[in-house]
């Protein structure tokens, strides 16, 4: 694929800031997939929790604080951190797969199937994406598959939509009408020649996409309509903090939240360096 | 709309009967059946549809369960409160927003259009609630300067004209706001950087016309069809962004309505609040496309 050539990687890493996102990122990555190595305690073990913990300041015994139950603050981060990538990660991988189907599909055949599925798409937009996970989660019930699901329903139409406007200028241009009168089937054209030239703005899509994903489960979260109480996300374990935060127990929720900014900005900081480096429109 | 009432009155259908939740546990059988019958929810579900329908055309989408007036007005009456959230995030976003990012995509090295940069990057990843949170934290638990909930003094549907009422505003405002702003930087900044690239602008400024104008003249205005697109599309979510907002700051809106409504099965107050979202829609989307042809001689309304 293109984008991996090395002009367009050396030049990603000229920008510092980028740089930096992609440390702070891998950083959150793994902090997420070792979360027992790195943690002080194991917050949902109930038998390493004390109640005369409850409400521990931060700095202290505990470096983030305690909650009411004597949880570690920074313990619950790591394990929530966990539950917000999956989600983030997960929807995104999904949407991309139904998004980038429906638009080769719907760009490549036109027609009423191009009708049927752009028809769904606007409906779907015409009503914003919290809305629709509001109520997805609201009529469904709380469960970490059910908001990857929801987010996926909400997030496809944007890689589908862009996916057929790409697909629908290069279907003419020559290496695709060549790929055709050399007898190559619809599939194979489709997948083996357009394709591969989709998949620039998807990616850039994808990075932000991930970084909306994130923001959507932790806000659904905070709604209490998000990931059950069982599996706190960030977006949860700010909402659980919020409950308190009027007695001037502040960090268990300012905390939570500082890593989510964090997570999001290093999500972000990548995704704005590869929109740059990949827009052809803003080469000299 | 009759797609998404069908949509939206299936799922709400499905989701389950707010007669247990209407109703005090320790209900008689007996009166959970007159409940149901009197709600007409005993019915099969394409006789309640039936009815559902030749009502709304009537313009009566039904009484609300909860708080047995029609579900409508009680929309109705909220949106004042919303709309003013909305509009005045709108405001401050665009007024804000189109100079920044005009100055972040004229000089993109200097230390001003990197730090607009930064606090538009900051804007977006931040989570309007936690952004919300931290607010009441500051302004209000620890210097107790602000409210934190309600609206305050309301005069002629907006709270905007007394001294209370504008205190109520500033935070909610300004939380709905910094997404908004950010956003709207962003795309500015971007539109102007592929203009100015412009064989045109090149010209202009060979001309020798003064900087100035070539910016916010020649450039400035045709980025500005994207940006008006974007900022009517994200009209509507700012209105359900209010959601949001409106939960943290206790505010009287429909964002509230809706939430408590889900949580209570209130099926008509649910329909009606959609249906008001979409018609919303359709207007901006008009709007939209009239202010296309003052910015755009090309686009001419048939």
């Amino acid at each position: 694929m293109k984008i991996f050539e090395n002009e367009i990687v050396s030049e990603f890493f000229e920008d510092k800031l980028a740089v930096a996102g992609v440390f702070l990122f891998i950083a959150f990555i793994f902090c997420a997939l070792f979360p027992a190595l790195l943690s002080p305690q194991n917050p949902y073990d109930l038998e390493q929790l004390f109640l005369e913990n409850s409400f521990k300041a931060p700095f202290g015994e505990f470096l983030l604080g305690s909650d009411e139950q004597g949880r570690d603050i920074l313990s619950a981060i790591m394990y929530g951190l966990r539950i917000s990538l999956y989600v983030g990660v997960a929807s995104t991988i999904l949407s991309v797969l139904i998004g980038l189907i429906a638009g080769l599909v719907s760009g490549y055949f036109g027609g009423i199937v191009d009708t049927i599925i752009m028809r769904i798409a606007d409906i779907q937009l015409s009503f914003p994406a919290i809305l629709v996970a509001l109520i997805i989660m609201a009529l469904w019930g709380q469960g970490v598959t059910k908001i990857v699901i929801a987010i996926t329903i909400v997030n496809w139409v944007y890689y589908a939509r862009t996916a057929r406007g790409v697909v629908l200028s290069e279907k003419e241009k020559d290496y695709a009408q060549s790929a055709k009168a050399l007898g190559m089937n619809s599939i194979g054209i489709m997948f083996k020649e357009i394709l591969p030239n989709i998949m620039a703005p998807i990616i850039v899509i994808a990075t932000v996409r991930i970084a909306n994903a994130i923001i959507l489960e932790a806000t659904l979260s905070f709604l209490g309509l998000g990931v059950p109480i069982t599996e706190p996300s960030l977006g949860s374990l700010i909402a659980n903090g919020y409950q308190v935060l009027f007695s001037g127990y502040w960090w268990g929720s300012v905390f939570p939240g500082i890593v989510l900014m964090s997570l999001v900005i290093s999500i972000n900081l990548i995704g704005d360096r590869l929109r740059d480096v990949m827009n052809p429109r803003l080469k000299r | 709309m009759s797609v998404i009432s069908f949509i939206v009155f299936f799922i709400m259908y499905k989701a389950g009967d707010p007669v247990e939740l209407l109703l005090p546990p320790d209900a008689t059988h007996q009166e959970v059946v007159q409940m149901r019958a009197y709600l007409g929810l005993d019915k099969p579900f394409t006789t309640q549809y039936a009815i559902f329908v030749k009502n709304a055309l009537k313009g009566d989408i039904g009484n609300s369960y909860i708080y047995g007036q029609p579900a409508v007005d009680i929309v109705i009456e909220r949106f004042p409160a919303t709309l003013e959230l909305s509009f005045l995030a709108m405001f401050f976003s665009v007024i804000l927003g189109i100079p920044m990012g005009v100055i972040a995509s004229v000089k993109p090295k200097a230390i001003l259009s990197r730090s607009i940069m930064f606090f538009s990057l900051a804007g977006i990843s931040i989570p309007v609630f936690w952004t919300g949170m931290v607010f009441v934290l500051i302004c209000s638990v620890y210097l107790g300067i602000l409210p934190s909930s309600g609206r305050g003094e309301v005069l002629y549907f907006t709270s905007a004209f007394t001294w209370d009422g504008i205190k109520h505003l500033i935070m909610p405002v300004i939380t709905l706001t910094l997404f908004q702003l950010a956003l709207i930087i962003r795309l500015t900044r971007t539109g102007m950087m592929e203009v100015l690239m412009q064989d045109y602008i090149k010209l202009a400024k060979a001309k020798g016309l003064p900087n100035r104008i070539v910016i916010y003249y020649h450039a400035l205005k045709n980025t500005l069809i994207p940006v008006i697109t974007v900022i009517g599309i994200q009209f509507g979510q700012l209105i359900a962004f209010t959601i949001v907002t409106e939960t943290i700051f206790a505010w009287p809106g429909t964002g509230k309505l809706i939430i408590d409504s889900i949580q209570n099965l209130d099926r008509p107050v649910v329909v009606s609040y959609l249906l008001m979202v979409a018609f919303i829609f359709v207007i901006i989307n008009f709007m939209v496309d009239v202010i296309y042809t003052f910015v755009d001689p090309r686009v001419r309304v048939k």
